[in-house]
């Protein structure tokens, strides 16, 4: 099986990151995975091409990259956002949408940098494609040995995105 | 008494002076009268006074002495034009311990390899550099070098070098003084001119070209960096012996002699 | 086993020649492949293995540090990016001419000129044709992973020494900064001084007292001598292509049609097998993965085994296509497709292309 995924957004929301954690946990649990800056597939077998034109599912955390990738997701796919910043929602109806409030959650948390974990969190509950201590230890090797005392903290933000993320059709 | 014999006469204890053994047989292609072969003696003398000719390393350039590596029994790298000091880098990065040394002309060191002899330069690279300045370019047939002296007639410049037109408009440039830009650099430790159209001035330029090679082994970093002034008798279309006096009066105002820097200190005159 | 991480292409090739005992790194810094010096100076290898790395004046100073550090008998590489690689072409004739060992990376973008730090395919023609004077090859390494780019550079070392001549890993872009999963080798020790004497009697170590001094030089001024020597470089070029030729098959058993590809081409070409293969065509992938020798013969087997057309993607405007045609030699049909400007192909438009140049509906 292979999952091919988007993230994308404006930067300093931490996109990139959250796409390199993401590598790092699929590497975690035995998967083979490719990350390019803006696209990335994770999948059990060698991947084919990692420039890809249609996604499996797409994490989208802007209205810009709505607008530029929402007809790129297969039918049937999923489509992750974040409303904050969105005037104009997705109508497509054949594939799944979904929200996640990450700016509001994060900010409730009191630390903004966690916002890319929630986001991740919100993935992982619709793609269950890597367990949690996957994760974690994809947190492990990707942060410096400075930050790992902040695992706990993004392990519990990617709780919080799984808790709170939406149906919207 | 008996006729004295040329067999009585080469003997052991009748020598005054012998080819260094750093000089292979192979008989050199320039011109009579021509200062490089000086500078190969010489260098093959220091070499082999201080018993490291099993771990030299030379850099031969595009020029005159490209075959350089044919005359010298010891190992040898011939570089692209202009390239010999980062060729010296690549050698002397890799293999601290040898001896490494560039030969260049003024058209490899001073044009051409401007780029790669300041920053050798300027990394202070553990090396010694021995750069032979005759004004002109030799092998190519006479045509202007960046060492070329104003009003000094060249295939490229046949009316005289002329740094500029009479109403100022750029034309040839002026006589680039590489060495003396080289000793304000923080990377060279010994920089020094000398000259080999004299027996006291070979004298000089050997003591000279020892010290480069002494330095080197004795010590971690510092370029050492000598300058020949040297003649092109062919090209300059002269006789060796005018040549050499033409170097005197002409070459030698431009380029005076001596050390311009010694052990990281410029030399004040 | 070795060690299993996530790295960028470049980073992979830059931590793989720490670990294959490399003795240095010449280079100069150029987009996309910044990263090999930037995590080369970051490692610090002179303290893990004594690895020297320089960031040179130039990319021609870079190479002819490279030229007199291999003709040492030292392990050497460099890498760089198209225009960059331009510069290196004076280097790598005189490398071929003076037959010294070294491995030095492209990592390809757009061009002519400065073109864009986008990914290419358009400098097939200079590295496997030449690029520097004079007639002289270099083997070229084609990765399409990330973990090629780390397999690479220790053959490269082998293949470089086995032959005395330079041995281009021929990336790009895309490669080169895509993250993947990498199982790097175990850290291996840098040759010594007596083993340099001992394994290469040709370098640069300070001649040995009563021995004839040697000389690393690519010029010659007598013509029956210099003639000898090209006929010699000949009789090497065809050993290589004799033993060298380096290729991977993919539904190519029954295939009809063939994509040929190599590099971040060949993992797009490779969805674009896939996909047709679900709408029932008959088409499989040839990935060379030397592309200097190139595997002509393996073309020609597939031509025997009834392959009636072959479709070049590379994101150029046609270059491997040459050689493609040069293999097919009239006997099978076979065209080029490629996006370029920085824009990669789609699987869904490279199979496109397959449909309407080659099978024609």
């Amino acid at each position: 099986m292979t999952e091919e995924i988007i993230i994308a957004g404006f930067g300093g929301q931490g996109v990139l990151s959250m796409g390199k954690i993401l590598a790092y946990s699929g590497i975690m649990q035995d998967k083979e995975v490719s990350w390019m800056p803006s696209y990335g597939p994770v999948s059990d077998e060698r991947v084919c091409s990692p420039i890809l034109n249609a996604f499996d599912t797409a994490v989208i955390l802007n209205q810009q990259s709505l607008d530029k990738f929402e007809d790129k997701v297969k039918p049937g796919g999923y489509l992750l956002y974040d409303p904050n910043g969105i005037t104009h929602k997705p109508t497509r109806k054949d594939i799944h949408i979904y929200s996640i409030e990450g700016a509001q959650l994060a900010s409730d948390m009191g630390n903004s940098k966690v916002f890319n974990m929630i986001i991740l969190g919100a993935f992982l509950k619709l793609r269950p494609i890597i367990d949690n201590k996957n994760v974690e230890e994809g947190l492990r090797h990707s942060l410096p040995e400075r930050a790992h005392k902040l695992i706990p903290l993004n392990m519990q933000a990617v709780q919080v995105g799984m808790d709170n993320v939406k149906a919207e059709n | 008494m008996a006729e004295i014999t040329l067999q009585d006469i080469i003997q052991p204890e009748n020598l005054v002076y012998e080819k260094s053994k750093l000089l292979t047989e192979k008989p050199f292609h320039y011109c009579p009268g021509c200062g490089h072969g000086t500078v190969h003696r010489i260098i093959a003398e220091v070499l082999e006074e201080l018993g490291v000719d099993d771990r030299t390393i030379g850099v031969s350039p595009v020029g005159c002495a490209v075959m350089a590596y044919d005359y010298f029994d010891v190992d040898f790298v011939e570089a692209a034009h202009g390239r010999a000091p980062a060729c010296a880098t690549g050698i002397k990065r890799v293999w601290p311990d040898k001896v490494v040394f560039s030969y260049q002309g003024d058209g490899d060191l001073a044009a051409i390899g401007t780029c790669e002899t300041i920053h050798t330069c300027n990394r202070g690279e553990n090396i010694t550099m021995i750069f032979v300045n005759n004004g002109i370019y030799g092998m190519t047939g006479g045509q202007m070098a960046p060492t070329t002296l104003v009003g000094m007639k060249t295939a490229t410049t046949p009316y005289g070098r002329m740094p500029q037109w009479p109403d100022g408009t750029p034309n040839n440039g002026f006589p680039l003084q590489i060495t003396q830009l080289l000793a304000q650099l923080p990377g060279t430790r010994y920089v020094t001119r000398q000259a080999v159209f004299s027996p006291a001035a070979v004298r000089n330029a050997k003591k000279a070209i020892k010290k480069a090679f002494q330095n080197q082994i004795e010590n971690k970093n510092g370029v050492n960096f000598v300058e020949i002034v040297s003649n092109c008798n062919s090209n300059w279309k002269m006789s060796a012996v005018d040549a050499n006096k033409w170097l005197q009066d002409n070459m030698l105002p431009v380029y005076p002699l001596g050390d311009l820097k010694d052990n990281f200190e410029l030399i004040k005159k | 086993m070795g060690e299993l991480k996530l790295m960028k292409g470049n980073e992979a090739l830059a931590e793989a020649a720490i670990r294959c005992g490399a003795d240095a790194y010449f280079g100069y810094p150029i987009t996309p492949q910044s990263e090999v010096i930037e995590y080369l100076s970051e490692q610090n290898p002179y303290e893990r293995t004594g690895m020297v790395v320089l960031q040179a004046e130039s990319e021609l100073a870079a190479i002819n540090m490279v030229y007199a550090a291999g003709a040492a008998g030292k392990h050497v590489m460099t890498s760089s990016s198209s225009p960059g690689v331009c510069l290196k072409q004076e280097g790598l004739a005189y490398i071929a001419g003076a037959e010294v060992p070294c491995v030095f990376a492209d990592v390809v973008r757009g061009g002519p000129g400065l073109g864009t730090i986008q990914p290419s395919q358009a400098d097939y023609f200079q590295n496997t044709k030449g690029g520097g004077n004079g007639d002289y090859r270099n083997i070229v390494l084609a990765p399409a992973s990330v973990q090629e780019m780390a397999d690479f550079v220790p053959l490269g070392f082998d293949l470089a020494f086995k032959y005395r001549m330079a041995v281009c890993i021929l990336s790009d872009g895309a490669i080169g900064q895509m993250m993947e999963k990498v199982v790097l080798p175990e850290q291996k020790a840098r040759l010594t001084e007596e083993e340099i004497k001992a394994k290469y009697p040709w370098a640069l170590t300070g001649r040995k007292r009563g021995t004839q001094h040697r000389v690393i030089t690519s010029l010659d001024l007598d013509s029956a001598r210099m003639e000898e020597h090209n006929r010699a470089l000949q009789r090497k070029y065809d050993e290589v292509t004799k033993n060298e030729v380096r290729y991977e098959m993919i539904d190519c058993d029954d295939a009809d049609y063939v994509f040929v590809a190599y590099g971040s081409s060949a993992r797009i070409a490779q969805k674009s097998v896939q996909l047709g293969r679900a709408e029932g065509l008959k088409v499989g992938l040839l990935r060379p993965i030397t592309l200097w020798p190139y595997p002509t013969k393996a073309i020609q087997s597939l031509i025997d085994k009834g392959v009636k057309g072959f479709l070049s993607v590379e994101l150029s405007c046609g270059q491997m296509i040459e050689d493609v045609l040069l293999a097919c030699n009239g006997r099978a049909k076979a065209e080029h497709f490629g996006r370029v400007g920085g824009i990669i192909h789609t699987p869904e438009e490279v199979l496109e292309a397959m449909k309407k140049q080659i099978i024609g509906e």
